[in-house]
């Protein structure tokens, strides 16, 4: 790698382009010369705006981003400069290299000078002479930039092959020998051209072209050519089959002639391998000029491909094949059209109804696992076809009881083995556990579910009672892991063999390994996604493989531990009262406090969905199902963009019908309140004066009308200049007079999700019933950003100006903060008690708290809002015993029990 | 002036450690800042470390001999605030020309006595070029994401008027260092290529960037390797990392480096991470143990101390490389263009 003459660029991250490379995409959308929509926004200044876009080409995979300001009525260089400064201070966009694009020096040198990484200049060339070409060519150079050097001389645009070699040839030894220009950071756009435009000379454009680029690549050592793709097929405007079809003959032959960068939408590309044999045999004939009548021939072509292309009907061919071939691609595609009559034929075939699953269901269910296994098939597909498959056993289920009573003595326990699965105590969330149930399912293991907030002795009991052979433990929220060590504990204590699996987002591999495996002297092992949950639940259940398994999970577990012990790192903690005398400083006396225009409690029932759609953020919904990757990136990524764009259609289809057939109810309880920080820590709380009578004491919690919310502080030692934060320095203390505000809130969106997911579980259908919680999910995350905008806007109002896009709202631009109890600002759950308590929100929304503070129904987010400008998200880490006991002693509850619900935050 | 590079081909280079840890120890007052020039000078000065240079120059002189004495090849200027962008703060512009000068003379002539005494052992002064206070490509007002406290333009000039001057006093290599923002670094490759032309000068460049924490990134954001990309158009003898980590934590960054360049790769890293007071106190014989894997994996060519580090540091590192072999290196390619 260090040898070689590539083409090296740089944004945050590196961009090598080496042989090997692929074609480099140049995303234009940010050009004005290129996108109307862009030159409004940079006329409107909305340049808010104009980020997305160049952060929607990234995201779809534009590995270099091409700006352009060029246009009579902008201030280009004012406006390049603006907008790169803006584009640096965005690291999801800036990751990767810019091309600084203008015919304007000026334009281009000011943008030179914004952008610490290594930019390509685009672009130079000879119009003006050699004395500007060299002179231009030095400062960028000096500046650490790469070059477009256009096929363009004194006398013009190269239009032909011959001028096209000359003037890269010229250009290429002035750069090289005198300027010194580093070869490989040469990049040549030797001027694409449309074709078929029934003018003679026109006619080589294509060919011309992609003979220039393969001279240039041979005899140019280390250059690049690179070019706008689009032009091509101008002639072809309002047809895109035609023009689609152009652009991938195009680019196939230029690409292997040595093309290796450019600027595509590849939106407008069709796959080389799908173009109509005859559309190809017509656009190569123009391509390369291979007939007289070529234009002619593909203009009449071209009339009866228009609009056609893109209609597809639907291929029943599939249905003549072997039977035993028909139902493996049922499987495989989760179609359950014709899978009962399928299903049947096989029956009437097999000498007994369970060889129609033992053998015509499980050979199909293997093609499934094996393409899971190797990454061609993605989770979402796999529970499709488990949909399928549970039909077919439900239709098969009759005629195997029927057989049993004919002939009682044969053994037909068919499956692999008997799984308990269950999510504890206390914790309510389950979707990873069905997800998990569902794949294990598909391959051939009894599942039993026991659902969520599952006390341990009823696990305790079914394991025994179905003599299970492995039980499975889920759960999302920190206490959830003592649950699981508890069960661990209890199965030790009672002499279980069967393995234990853990999994769940709260868990972990390091927790398992130190805190649950010392526990149980059998296999326990953690599991994080459902793709692996099918080749360690067979190693550990097949008989052949599970004793050494066994052994050496228990045996890695033990090293991992070890490892880890040793690893961690001492800290350095600070004592509380130390960590209080660091805390974050904030000036009072000019901070801006604004007075909430609707101080107290409000709710909202029976709220409608329909306004929710612009707040969704699909990304985690995406990786629910393990799909991983941006919205809406992900819809086009190489990987899992198909499988993700069929899901994110169904999801849509599903949402239509949650909020069209009102199956879902949403309900909200708010308030905002006056507050001041009180002994650093603590937040007093109350409802305005009037309400809250004379008696105005320290400890407010005994009165009704007001709580005081106990926050936990950041204590390990900061670097110097650093503060050790609390919620509570986001709010005004009192002994400064001022009068501080805070709000919390609960949303929820559950009401009606258990019951619409148990009617698609009893219909086999696990496919609907994960999409419904995982949506229900995503709906009480908008809610909760949704209301959050209406309380920074209207009821309380601190932002009325605001005006920020649903992205902005997922990445928190937003002024003030919501964080949530249980997560890492506030990672004491026992305040969801105090908000509890505060908006009585069991009486006026119904939504519970378990023992464990999860909230039922688990489609739900509460949390506090602070307004302060300076209020920001951070986590408090681990915290020392002193601050436990101190917590113990101001919230007046046993020191056991408060390190019971903030063991995890200690520091070892 | 290839005699650098020429020992870069033998052996393994040690460059001084830190200049502030030492001066602490001379616990010098607003009136051993000042001296007898600036005694009647508007604003306190108590903490501008490069005004020692022309207020108690034999101390810095002291300081280098020390390092020499220590095993180092390579002596640093005092100058590393010496630009007019961070002398603003104490109102001392316009001593720029001055600072630089008289610290590269005073580092340069302790340099010569020992080269003199040492003959087969020379000596060299790299003229030291901090990043400043401000930076280039990040905005310091959290809510205007656009705004910049310092240009490109002005960053040149300033670089330029400290490179122009340590030329002047001496020096043997210029040292573009402590780089948290890469843009302010190619402000100032900017400069010195342009002195380098005008004066048809072929003065050999160290860069050394800063590695903020464990993210693995420059403070203004880019990985080791887009910043070794956004540094390698202007031909350089080394290219490393300084300060913000101990030993131990810069190894995979300079993995990267080394494993990517075919310059020079250079490490200076602090006595450790800080203790809970903010005091590095890494031991020399710690620290020796951890540069022992750059040595073993042959990661680097010169190397020597950033903050917390003192002569008994570099004298133990420099014990410990002269036991290895340098990282091999193309240098003469990367100088020809």
């Amino acid at each position: 790698m260090k040898n070689k003459n590539y083409l090296k660029l740089s944004g945050l991250e590196p961009l090598i382009i080496t042989p090997e490379s692929n074609f480099i995409n140049v995303g234009e959308r940010t050009n004005v010369a290129g996108s109307k929509k862009f030159l409004r926004l940079i006329k409107d200044r909305n340049f808010e705006e104009a980020l997305s876009v160049a952060r929607e080409q990234v995201e779809n995979g534009a590995q270099i981003i091409d700006i352009n300001m060029d246009d009579g009525l902008i201030d280009g260089k004012e406006a390049m400069v603006k907008f790169l400064n803006l584009v640096i201070a965005e690291p999801d966009i800036s990751r990767v290299p810019i091309m600084i694009d203008s015919s304007k020096w000026e334009i281009i040198e000011a943008g030179l000078q914004v952008v610490q990484g290594k930019c390509v200049v685009n672009s130079i060339s000879l119009k003006e002479g050699e004395e500007e070409f060299i002179h231009h060519a030095k400062l960028i150079r000096r500046y650490g930039a790469a070059v477009i050097v256009m096929a363009f001389d004194e006398t013009g645009q190269a239009d032909n092959l011959k001028r096209r070699i000359e003037i890269a040839k010229r250009s290429y030894d002035i750069l090289v020998n005198q300027v010194k220009f580093a070869p490989e950071d040469i990049i040549f756009d030797l001027n694409i051209f449309p074709i078929a435009t029934g003018m003679d000379e026109h006619r080589k454009n294509a060919i011309d072209f992609i003979e220039a680029t393969r001279w240039v690549r041979e005899n140019l050592p280390y250059v690049s050519v690179s070019g706008g793709v689009s032009n091509v097929s101008f002639s072809f405007r309002g047809n895109d089959p035609v023009r689609e079809a152009m652009h991938s003959v195009f680019l196939y032959h230029a690409i292997q002639a040595g093309m290796n960068m450019g600027i595509v939408n590849p939106t407008m590309l069709e796959i080389y391998d799908n173009i109509p044999k005859n559309l190809l045999e017509h656009v190569e004939d123009v391509m390369f000029d291979r007939r007289d009548d070529a234009t002619e021939r593909l203009l009449d072509f071209a009339e009866s491909v228009k609009g056609s292309a893109k209609e597809s009907k639907k291929d029943l061919s599939w249905r003549e094949e072997p039977l035993q071939n028909r139902i493996t691609r049922a499987l495989v595609k989760g179609v359950d059209e014709f899978i009962l009559e399928d299903i049947e034929e096989a029956r009437q075939l097999a000498p007994k109804p369970i060889e129609v699953i033992e053998v015509n269901l499980m050979t199909g269910m293997n093609v499934v696992g094996d393409l899971f296994g190797s990454g061609k098939m993605f989770l979402p597909q796999v529970v499709k076809s488990a949909r399928v498959m549970k039909k077919a056993v439900a239709y098969l289920l009759p005629f195997i009881e029927e057989e049993k009573l004919k002939n009682p003595q044969v053994d037909d326990s068919i499956n692999a083995g008997r799984i308990l699965m269950a999510t504890v105590k206390g914790d309510v969330h389950d979707i990873g556990k069905n997800i998990v149930g569902v794949v294990l399912a598909c391959n051939n293991y009894e599942i039993i579910d026991l659902g969520v907030m599952v006390p341990p002795e009823k696990i305790i009991a079914t394991a025994k009672e179905r003599n299970v052979d492995a039980i499975g433990l889920s759960g999302l929220i920190t206490p959830s892991l003592d649950e699981m060590v508890f069960l661990a504990k209890e199965m030790q204590r009672q002499n279980f063999k069967v393995p234990l699996l853990i999994g769940g987002a709260t868990t972990s591999r390091a927790h398992t390994a130190v805190k649950i495996d010392p526990e149980y002297e059998c296999a326990v092992v953690h599991i994080n996604d459902a793709s692996r949950a099918v080749t360690v639940v067979g190693d550990l259940l097949k008989k052949e493989t599970s004793g050494a398994y066994k052994e050496n999970l228990k045996k890695e577990y033990d090293d991992f531990r070890v490892n880890f012990l040793k690893r961690q790192k001492v800290k350095t903690y600070l004592p509380i009262s130390e960590a209080r005398k660091n805390k974050f400083q904030i000036d009072w006396k000019t901070s801006e406090i604004t007075k909430p225009k609707q101080l107290g409690v409000h709710s909202l029932k029976d709220f409608d969905l329909n306004l929710l759609r612009d707040y969704l953020d699909w990304t985690p919904f995406f990786r629910s199902w393990e799909l991983h990757g941006k919205y809406p990136g992900i819809l086009t990524d190489e990987v899992v963009g198909e499988q993700a764009t069929e899901l994110f259609e169904e999801a849509k289809q599903m949402l239509d019908k949650l909020i069209s057939e009102k199956l879902l109810t949403a309900r909200a309880v708010f308030g905002i309140f006056e507050a001041n920080t009180v002994n650093d820590d603590d937040v007093e709380v109350s409802l305005p004066a009037p309400k809250r009578g004379a008696h105005f004491t320290k400890n407010l919690s005994t009165v009704g009308d007001g709580e005081i919310f106990r926050t936990l502080r950041q204590q390990s030692q900061k670097a110097k200049g650093k503060p050790n934060i609390a919620l509570a320095d986001f709010i005004a203390p009192k002994e400064t007079g001022i009068q501080d505000y805070m709000g919390c809130f609960c949303v929820s969106t559950g009401f009606g999700t258990a019951e619409l997911a148990t009617k698609y579980v009893e219909n086999h259908d696990d496919y609907n019933a994960i999409m419904v919680k995982a949506l229900a999910d995503r709906l009480a995350e908008a809610f909760a950003e949704y209301l959050h905008k209406q309380v920074r806007t209207e009821y309380w109002g601190y932002a009325t100006e605001e005006n920020l896009s649903n992205e902005d709202l997922i990445s928190e631009k937003y002024k003030g903060i919501r964080p949530a109890p249980g997560y890492p600002a506030c990672p004491d759950h026992l305040e969801k008690q105090t908000i509890w308590e505060l908006l009585k929100v069991k009486e006026t929304i119904d939504v519970e708290l378990t023992e464990s503070m999860a909230m039922w129904p688990a489609a739900s987010v509460s949390g506090y809002y602070f307004g302060n400008p300076e209020a920001r998200y951070f986590g408090v880490g681990k915290i020392k015993t002193d601050q436990i006991e101190d917590f113990a002693k101001r919230k007046n509850m046993n020191l056991d029990e408060a390190t019971n619900w903030l063991k995890p935050n200690l520091a070892p | 002036m290839n005699t650098i590079q020429k020992a870069l081909q033998d052996r393994i280079l040690i460059l001084d450690g830190a200049m502030g840890t030492m001066l602490q120890r001379y616990k010098f007052s607003e009136e051993d800042f000042r001296g007898e020039r600036f005694k009647d000078f508007h604003k306190s000065v108590k903490g501008n470390n490069d005004l020692i240079s022309l207020t108690q120059p034999q101390a810095i002189a002291e300081i280098h001999s020390k390092y020499f004495a220590a095993g180092a090849d390579i002596a640093e200027t005092n100058t590393f605030s010496s630009t007019t962008i961070a002398m603003a703060d104490y109102d001392m512009q316009d001593l720029v020309y001055e600072l630089n000068y008289e610290s590269a003379r005073i580092a340069k002539k302790v340099a010569e006595e020992f080269t003199k005494k040492e003959p087969n052992k020379p000596r060299f002064v790299a003229g030291a070029m901090g990043p400043t206070n401000k930076t280039a490509s990040m905005s310091p007002d959290v809510n205007d994401p656009g705004f910049r406290a310092i240009s490109f333009e002005q960053l040149r000039v300033a670089y330029r008027q400290q490179a122009e001057a340590l030329i002047d006093g001496g020096v043997d290599l210029l040292l573009v260092e402590t780089i948290f923002d890469t843009l302010n670094a190619k402000a100032a490759l900017f400069a010195i290529d342009e002195i380098k032309e005008e004066r048809n000068l072929d003065i050999p460049i160290m860069i050394s960037g800063t590695i903020t924490d464990a993210s693995g990134r420059t403070l203004s954001g880019q990985t080791a390797e887009a910043f070794l990309i956004s540094i390698s158009h202007i031909p350089l003898l080394s290219v490393g990392f300084n300060c913000a980590l101990g030993a131990k934590q810069l190894t995979p960054h300079l993995e990267v480096i080394a494993n990517r360049t075919n310059l020079a790769v250079s490490a200076y890293p602090n006595a450790g991470l800080p203790n809970a007071f903010g005091e590095y106190d890494e031991s020399p014989a710690q620290m020796a143990e951890q540069v022992k894997e750059y040595l073993e994996k042959q990661l680097v060519n010169i190397i020597g101390g950033c903050c917390g580090t003192t002569p008994e540091h570099i004298k133990a590192i420099a014990e410990i490389a002269s036991q290895y072999k340098p990282r091999s290196v193309f240098q003469t390619k990367n100088l020809a263009v």
